[in-house]
Parts: C-alpha cells; sequence; structure tokens
C-alpha cells in the first residue's frame, strides 16, 4: 500500500493573493468573509454542531454531431450557494440561486430550522489548506476553443465511417465543464477548486443484412482539450466504437447460469463499484442499512483481494483537490487481503462513528444535500499473466466491457451488464456474445475471485454514479480477474 | 461585473418576449425562450428523529436560436440583465459554428396550440400545507412501518416531498403559454431483519398533485413493510424457462420500453427495433398502447409539449400493431411525417421526445389472482434492477426479485436471478393482462404476464 500524505496546514489567513477559483466568488458575487461569517452565524442561531456554505459555480459546452452535421451545441451557466446546518444526526438544508446577501442569510435561516436550542457560535477566522494541484486550471469559460472540439467531431465522424462499410449511423458528442467551488464552515474549513470535467463519446449503429448493432466508445477526465489531440484521440474512439459495433453483428446469444467468469482489466472494475464500493459508503453503515454493517475486520473477498479509493490521482474522471466538504481527498483502502478495512466517509459520518474522515463527501451540486461517495475505485494488481487466467477456464464466460450497474445495498444484491463478451471453452476464448447482465451478493462474489491479473488498468474516464437521485462523476478500475463463480443472466442454456 | 449586482427580474411572459426580441436584435432569424421556477421541500423522519428538512427554490432561462437552418441553445441561472445578455449573445455565437441542417427550426404557426381546460395540475393545498404537518406525515409513514411487524428493525425512513413549478414558453413565430404545476407524495422504505440476520428493504409512496388526494401515511407504511417482509428469507432459483408475471409497478417500465421503441429518435437513427414496423403486428393482439397528455390532472399532462403544439391522444399499438411514433418536429421532418405533441424541453439544449402519460389497455383484461392461478410453476417479479436492455437489437437481460408462484399462488420469495429475453418476441409474448392498473405514476400498467423467457440463477 502507498502511503497517505497529506496536505499541509498552511496556518495563514487567506489574502487577496489567494488561488484565482477564491477570487472568483469574491470578485464576481461580491462574497466576502465578513459575509461569510455573517451567514454561518445565522446558520447556527438556534444551535447544531457545524454549518457550511457551498458556493457552486459551473459553465459547461456540449456538442453533437449527427449525421456528418453539428446539429447541436448547447452551453449553460448556473451558480448558487448551498447552506447546511448539521445537528446530531439532523441535516437541515436550504439552497439560493440568488448569491445577494440577503438571500444567502435567509437560506441560511431556513437550513437552521433543523437545529432547536440556544445559537452557537462558528469558529473565527477561516483556515485554508495548502491544496493538491491534480488537475489543469482551464480559461475561465472553458470552451474557448470551440473550433477545436468540432474537429475532434468530424474527424471522428471521418474515422468512423472509413473504418467499415457496415456502419450505417455515427453520432459523436463533446460535453465540458469548469466548475468553481467554495467551501466556508463553522469549523473554520475554507477550501476552493476548479474542476474541468470533459468527455467524448462516439456511437455507431452496424449493419448487415438483417442484423443490427451498436457500438460506443468514450473517454475524457480532468483534462485539457489536448488530451483528446495526443493522449486519446477521436480516431482511437471511432474506431473502439466500430469495432465493438461489427463483433456484435455476430454475437451468439449468452450462456444462462452459474459459471466461472474472467473479467477484462479497466472498466469492468464497475463490478467493485457495485458489488462493495456503495456497501462502504459510511452512511449506510451508520445507520445499519447495509450489508456490509458491521464486518469491519471481517473477511469479504479471496485473500487475493485489495480495494482502494484513490480521489487524487492526476487528471482522473473521479479525482478532486478537495471534496464538497472542502477536505482534501485520499487514497483509502477498503479491502486489504480480503479483510474489510473501513468506510468512505465525510465529516458527518466520521463524527458520529468515530471513524476517520476520508474526504469523500460529495454532491452534484449546491442544490443537493452532500453524502459519501467513490471517487476512483479499483483493485490492486495481483500476480497471474491474464493469458494464464483465461487458459485455466474451462466453460465460462469472459466479459470485457459493461453498460452500467446498480446495487440493493440492503440485500446486498448487484448486478453489472456486459456489453463484450466472449465464451471461454477449453481456456481458449471462442464467440461472442449479446449483452448479458452478471448478478451477485456483494459481501459473497469477491470470495470467489480465484486469480488476479498483474494488468491493473483504469477506465477511460466515463463513468457516472447514481445515488439517492445525486450524479457525479467517478473512475473504476481493476486488473483481469477470475471469479470461480457468478450468474450470467444470458438465455442460452446449452 | 459590478453590473451583477441588479435585482432580479420576475419571471414573466413580458420576460419571455423581451428575450426574444433580444435575440432577434441581436440576428436570430427565430428565438424559442423556457422561463422556470420551482420550489421544493423534503422531510425525511427516522426512527422518530427528522433527518433531513429541506427547503428551497430556483429559477433559470433556457434559449434556443436559429440562424438560417443553423442552431444552439444556451442556459443558465443569471437572471440578471446581464447574465441574460450572456444568454443572447453566447447562444448566437455558437449557433455560428454550427452546421446547417434544413430540417431544423421552429414549428410551423399553423401547429400551435394548447388545451384551455382546467387540466387541474396545480393544487394550492400543496403549498398551503404548513411545514409542522408535512414532518408530521413523514413520521407517521415511518412510524407506521415499525408497528407493521416486530421484524421491522430499522428504515431509511419516511419521507413527504412536495414541488411546484412554473414554466413559461415562448417562441418567435406567436407561441406564448405557461402553466404551473404541484406535486407531493409521502413514501416509507422500512428494512426487515430475519432471525438469521438477512436484511431486506423495500418501499411504497403515494404521489399526487392535491395533498388531500395523498393516501394516508399509515396506509403506506403499511404496504411497505407488507412488501419488504414477503422478501425475507429469498433464495435463488434453478436456471430454466418459466412464465413470469410482471407485478403492476414492474410491468410499467415493459410498457415504458414500448414507448423507447417508437421514439422517433430512435426510428430515425435505426437505433430501435421498431423501425420500420409501422402498420406490423409487433406485440400480442390483446395490446393497445396510449400515450395521453391530456388526462385532468395526470402525471405527465400539460396544455402544451416542449415546442408550443397542444398535447395530444396518440395510439402507439392498437390491437398489436404498431400505429404510430412518438414524434417531435425535427424528427417528424425526418420521418416525413407530423409531430406528435411529444416534444420534451428542459432549459437545457434542444427539445427531445418525451411521453405524456402513457398507459396499456387490455382487450381481455382478467382479474390479476386469476392470471396467477394459471401458472403452475414460475416467477412473479416484484423488483429488477440494473439496465440491461439494448433497444437496437431488443436483448433484455435484468436482474430481478420477486416471488416463486407454485400451484397459481405465491409461494416463497426469490432473488439474486436474472431473467432474460427479447423485447421483439416478449412483447408478443404478452399472454395475460390483468384488471389493476392505477396511476401512480405517469406510466401505468397492470399485471402481465410474459411467456419464453429464461430465468438464470443457481
Amino acid at each position: 500500500m502507498s502511503d497517505h500524505p497529506t496536505s499541509i496546514p498552511s496556518g495563514t489567513q487567506h489574502n487577496s493573493s489567494g488561488p484565482e477559483h477564491r477570487r472568483y466568488f469574491f470578485d464576481t458575487f461580491g462574497i466576502t468573509e465578513r459575509l461569510l461569517e455573517r451567514c454561518l452565524g445565522e446558520a447556527l442561531s438556534a444551535g447544531g454542531d457545524y454549518a457550511d456554505l457551498y458556493f457552486e459555480s459551473i459553465a459547461s459546452t456540449s456538442i453533437g454531431l449527427d449525421e456528418s452535421l453539428v446539429k447541436s451545441a448547447s452551453q449553460g451557466m448556473s451558480a448558487g450557494c448551498g447552506v447546511r446546518v448539521v445537528a446530531g444526526e439532523r441535516t437541515g438544508y436550504a439552497y439560493t440561486d440568488d448569491l445577494f446577501a440577503d438571500r444567502l442569510l435567509r437560506a441560511a435561516r431556513t437550513a437552521a430550522l433543523i437545529a432547536s436550542g440556544p445559537a452557537k457560535e462558528p469558529v473565527t477566522g477561516f483556515r485554508e489548506r495548502a491544496q493538491q494541484d491534480l488537475y489543469p486550471v482551464l480559461s475561465p469559460e472553458g470552451d474557448a476553443n470551440i473550433a477545436g472540439k468540432l474537429d475532434l467531431l468530424l474527424r471522428a465522424d471521418r474515422a468512423a465511417r472509413a473504418a467499415d462499410p457496415r456502419i450505417v449511423q455515427v453520432r459523436a458528442s463533446f460535453s465540458d465543464e469548469v466548475r468553481r467551488i467554495l467551501v466556508a464552515a463553522s469549523d473554520g474549513t475554507f477550501a476552493s477548486d476548479t474542476q474541468p470535467l470533459a468527455r467524448f463519446n462516439v456511437f455507431v449503429i452496424a449493419k448487415d443484412g438483417a442484423s443490427i448493432a451498436r457500438g460506443s466508445a468514450g473517454g475524457g477526465g480532468r483534462v485539457e482539450l489536448d488530451y483528446f489531440h495526443t493522449e486519446k484521440t477521436p480516431e482511437g474512439f471511432a474506431t473502439e466504437a466500430v469495432r465493438q459495433a461489427i463483433l456484435q453483428l455476430q454475437a451468439v446469444p449468452a450462456p444462462a447460469g452459474e459459471m466461472e467468469v474472467v473479467l477484462g482489466p479497466g472498466w469492468p472494475g464497475v463490478l467493485l463499484h457495485e458489488a462493495v464500493g456503495h456497501g462502504l459508503e459510511a452512511d449506510f453503515n451508520r445507520k445499519g442499512t447495509s450489508a456490509f454493517s458491521g464486518l469491519i475486520g471481517q473477511s469479504v473477498a479471496s485473500s487475493k483481494v485489495t480495494v482502494v479509493d484513490n480521489g487524487r490521482m492526476p487528471n482522473r474522471r473521479g479525482s478532486l483537490n478537495v471534496d464538497d466538504e472542502g477536505s482534501p481527498t485520499q487514497e483509502t483502502v477498503l479491502i486489504e487481503n480480503g479483510i474489510l478495512k473501513g468506510y468512505m466517509s465525510d465529516k458527518l459520518s466520521s463524527r458520529l462513528m468515530g471513524i476517520p474522515e476520508t474526504g469523500n463527501c460529495r454532491r452534484e451540486s449546491y442544490q443537493a444535500v452532500p453524502m459519501p461517495r467513490m471517487t476512483n475505485t479499483y483493485m490492486l494488481a495481483g500476480d497471474d499473466a491474464p493469458e494464464d487466467i483465461l487458459r485455466s477456464v474451462k466453460r465460462g464466460l469472459y466479459a470485457v466491457n459493461f453498460g452500467g450497474g446498480q446495487v440493493d445495498i440492503t440485500n446486498g444484491k448487484f448486478v453489472f451488464s456486459a456489453s463484450e463478451a466472449y465464451l471461454i471453452e477449453d481456456g481458449k476464448i471462442t464467440a461472442p456474445v449479446k449483452d448479458a447482465t452478471l448478478i451477485g451478493n456483494g459481501p459473497e462474489a469477491l470470495k470467489y475471485v480465484s486469480m488476479v491479473g498483474h494488468d491493473l488498468r483504469l477506465d477511460e474516464g466515463i463513468g457516472t454514479c447514481g445515488k439517492e437521485g445525486q450524479s457525479v462523476p467517478v473512475g473504476v478500475g481493476m486488473p483481469t480477474i477470475k471469479l470461480d463463480r457468478m450468474v450470467v443472466g444470458g438465455t442460452s442454456r446449452s | 461585473m459590478i453590473e451583477t449586482l441588479n435585482q432580479h427580474q420576475d419571471l414573466t411572459a413580458a420576460l419571455a418576449t423581451e428575450l426574444i426580441d433580444r435575440a432577434l436584435a441581436a440576428g436570430a432569424t427565430d428565438a424559442e425562450v423556457v422561463l422556470y421556477e420551482g420550489d421544493e421541500f423534503e422531510a425525511l423522519v427516522r426512527k422518530g428523529e427528522v433527518e433531513r428538512l429541506k427547503e428551497s427554490g430556483s429559477r433559470a432561462a433556457g434559449l434556443r436560436v436559429f440562424l438560417g437552418s443553423r442552431s444552439a441553445s444556451t442556459s443558465t441561472s443569471d437572471l440578471t440583465s446581464a447574465g441574460l445578455e450572456r444568454l443572447v449573445h453566447g447562444a448566437i455565437d455558437l449557433a455560428r459554428v454550427t452546421s446547417e441542417d434544413p430540417f431544423s427550426g421552429l414549428p410551423d404557426s399553423s401547429s400551435f396550440g394548447q388545451l384551455r381546460d382546467d387540466l387541474r395540475l396545480c393544487s394550492d393545498d400543496v403549498a398551503g400545507l404548513p411545514a409542522a404537518e408535512r414532518i408530521a406525515l413523514a413520521r407517521r409513514a415511518d412510524a407506521a412501518c415499525f408497528a407493521a411487524d416486530p421484524r421491522i428493525t430499522n428504515t431509511r425512513g419516511g419521507s413527504f416531498d412536495s414541488g411546484a413549478g412554473h414554466k413559461i414558453l415562448a417562441n418567435s413565430r406567436g407561441f406564448l403559454g405557461e402553466y404551473r404545476r404541484s406535486i407531493c407524495s409521502i413514501s416509507a422504505s422500512p428494512i426487515a431483519q430475519s432471525a438469521d440476520g438477512q436484511m431486506q428493504r423495500d418501499y411504497w409512496y403515494s404521489s399526487a398533485r392535491s395533498s388531500a388526494a395523498l393516501e394516508s401515511p399509515e396506509s403506506i407504511g403499511a404496504e411497505a413493510a407488507r412488501r419488504t417482509l414477503r422478501r425475507l428469507g429469498a433464495r435463488s432459483v434453478p436456471t430454466q424457462q418459466a412464465p413470469i408475471v410482471f407485478s403492476p409497478e414492474i410491468a410499467r417500465s415493459i410498457v415504458g420500453h414500448i414507448f423507447e421503441a417508437a421514439n422517433g429518435s430512435l426510428i430515425y437513427h435505426q437505433s430501435s427495433f421498431f423501425a420500420g414496423k409501422l402498420g406490423e403486428r409487433v406485440a400480442s393482439p390483446e395490446l393497445t398502447i396510449i400515450d395521453d397528455g391530456t388526462l385532468i390532472g395526470g402525471f405527465g399532462t400539460a396544455p402544451f409539449d416542449g415546442e408550443g403544439l397542444p398535447t395530444r391522444r396518440t395510439v402507439i399499438i392498437e390491437r398489436g400493431v404498431l400505429k404510430s411514433y412518438l414524434l417531435n418536429t425535427y424528427m417528424a421532418r425526418k420521418l416525413n411525417m407530423q409531430s406528435t405533441g411529444n416534444a420534451s424541453r428542459g432549459i437545457t439544449g434542444a427539445p427531445g421526445i418525451g411521453a405524456g402519460n402513457l398507459f396499456l389497455e387490455s382487450s381481455s383484461p382478467l382479474p390479476s389472482a386469476s392470471i396467477l392461478v394459471g401458472v403452475k410453476s414460475g416467477f412473479y417479479v416484484t423488483e429488477l434492477i440494473g439496465q440491461g436492455v439494448n433497444m437496437v437489437t431488443g436483448d433484455y437481460s435484468r436482474g430481478a426479485s420477486g416471488l416463486w408462484i407454485e400451484n397459481g399462488e405465491l409461494s416463497y420469495p426469490v432473488e439474486g436471478i436474472t431473467i432474460a429475453g427479447n423485447l421483439r418476441e416478449m412483447f408478443q409474448h404478452i399472454s395475460a393482462t390483468g384488471d389493476d392498473m392505477v396511476f401512480r405514476s405517469s406510466i401505468a400498467s397492470p399485471t402481465l404476464r410474459i411467456d419464453g423467457m429464461t430465468i438464470a440463477g443457481a
């Protein structure tokens, strides 16, 4: 396990030479430190243990190509502030999209209604910590190079159409945003960040006689536009989408029933997100509603399995310099050699459960109440060669690409849906199979991991996680692994 | 940027038309404006304690402009004069870089219209309900879960949620419309524990446009508890083919897939297995599927669609035969058809295609109990998880929980299995439909029995 260096508190009061993202709220909306203190004071006017203000401003752009035409282009601007008051296990929340002092104070008074007691005083004087620097800070508009983005779409379109004559539809899209946040809390926390996020996607339809199939590929992260010229090109995404669609033209029905399953590296790590990730978010465990409640220190996976959540990987979709409570993100060991080590927590869970705070507090927007969420969740590499893993399977499924997944955290049942998978027969990959859902039980599934490859890979940067109606970008990763048993939900019983 | 410190303007039809004028003055050949303001309230009570209380409102404006056959959209929550100026000029600048598309453009003005009847979409009693009473409703729903059975040991809380929205749509071809909608709901989400420590959860809810129309929190808590308790002791079943009976709340997803398959955008993009099937038999002859955006008080009702066309009743499937796709103006032009008034328009982006009130009409409905009676050995689905549906091919594979049917009766709980098939065949193989359809949201279905699917399990 790597060490967990933490940010060093600067100990200095912030001043006008602070980072650009803080000045943004101060300069653009006329926010002052005095106003922040007044709002926090108002928020704790009926008591409570903790209050925070979360300012957010998002500028987003999205363009879409269809039939070789740039048919859609949109830009959005939103800004607002959420006020939260925590009293014991109770949370009061209010927000405003109007950042004038009177509206902010009114939101603070509304959130304060959750508590009932004598007023509390927030800590005086904010403390701003030195901060991680995991991603580039883009231009304020984030959309300076619209022509460059259009060119990427057109390149993807040309590449996909040139790749195979059976491609009859190509659609491509590019979306990016710059999200600025400022967090000020009654415990003295003061943090700000500017978070870029970009995503490129290609979707194709292939047709051959009566047979028709889809393919898609995409990627991105907290990166600049240049990433799509140098690291991951439109041609790369286009060829991958075409490959998947053409492959699916010949797919045979997927098998049905329990069998050995080999998962490829990278995006199949969505298994971890569903099987163990959600169940290890501290809020569910604090309330005793997770199938993993009370299992710390117990075996929940084979000894070959070590799973971490790591919010501090440069440029990754799930990474954050600070979480949405202003705490630095970190690398947190969830499962170590099969033993459940810890939960992903926020300030509230950390205080109520007496567990370490892990910088996992996230929210969809200023309108949403924050809660513990994943960042980038992955399994560490093992010793096995991927080809040996495949060779060891007599009859099974080799799944390398997935759509989404879902979990019932209370009974532990989870699913994830394979979009590219093959039969394994006598150690060899044979026919591609149609889409099929795989189902398992979270606290049990990883006990059947019998081989772990040395080929750890992170996904391409396409994951969005939903919890209680809130979507946040996340990453997953995994080496090639073998599960000795898992239920495959196809239609073929042969 | 000191001008952003101006006071907000009110959201009025006058503001919408002013924005259109500003867009035209800035060079747009056509423009469309959406203004939206809404408020939300949430009270979550767990084990007698208020766990979360949320109350707020927000506003936003969206603009779509055309420069000849080029178009682009912008949206903002900054309704100051400066913010609206950026909204207009941002859209114009963006439209200049898009491609010319001769099929783009606002609808013809002759197609505009709106329902003038009182659709009963908004009730004052929602906003008028005092916070203490809302919290009390949530508290009673949660308490009813615990009161139902000692095996209910925990909950994810009882909640009362409400919201109200005001939407204004206007365009440069003369459409101007606005409406208000209110909604409120009570829900309960208990957790039951068996002697061996297994935990199960489920939920139940009641939604309505008026708080007076909500079911009692006691009945919601009791039903949520009943649904949760029947899952205790769930186990897998062997892999097999067996008849599958979809309970009404799950059968809704099957009706939803029919809408998706008939979505004009998917049809045009060859991304639906219904493409080219108009006039053909695509489902069991007892099936008629209707989308109706005009139902009085409906969860999916509105006086006009996202482009200013009146909402209407569209028969999608009539006795098994595909009669109509669902279209907005753009897809109708591409397919050389007429819009069905199904344009959906949020604040951001161009209009998509969305359902109004979507439901199934059966030519030979059966009491749901008699649907079970006909099943010697089969699976009654009460929950589906995952997204394993491919609309291009119809391939269907989802995780499922429910109850095993033995000799016509619900027998023991089942989980950890998948059900799989192909929607093309599943629609044809609907062999029985119930008489128990209730609108609990904008999509409704009675109990459905589908034959020929594969269950994968132990």
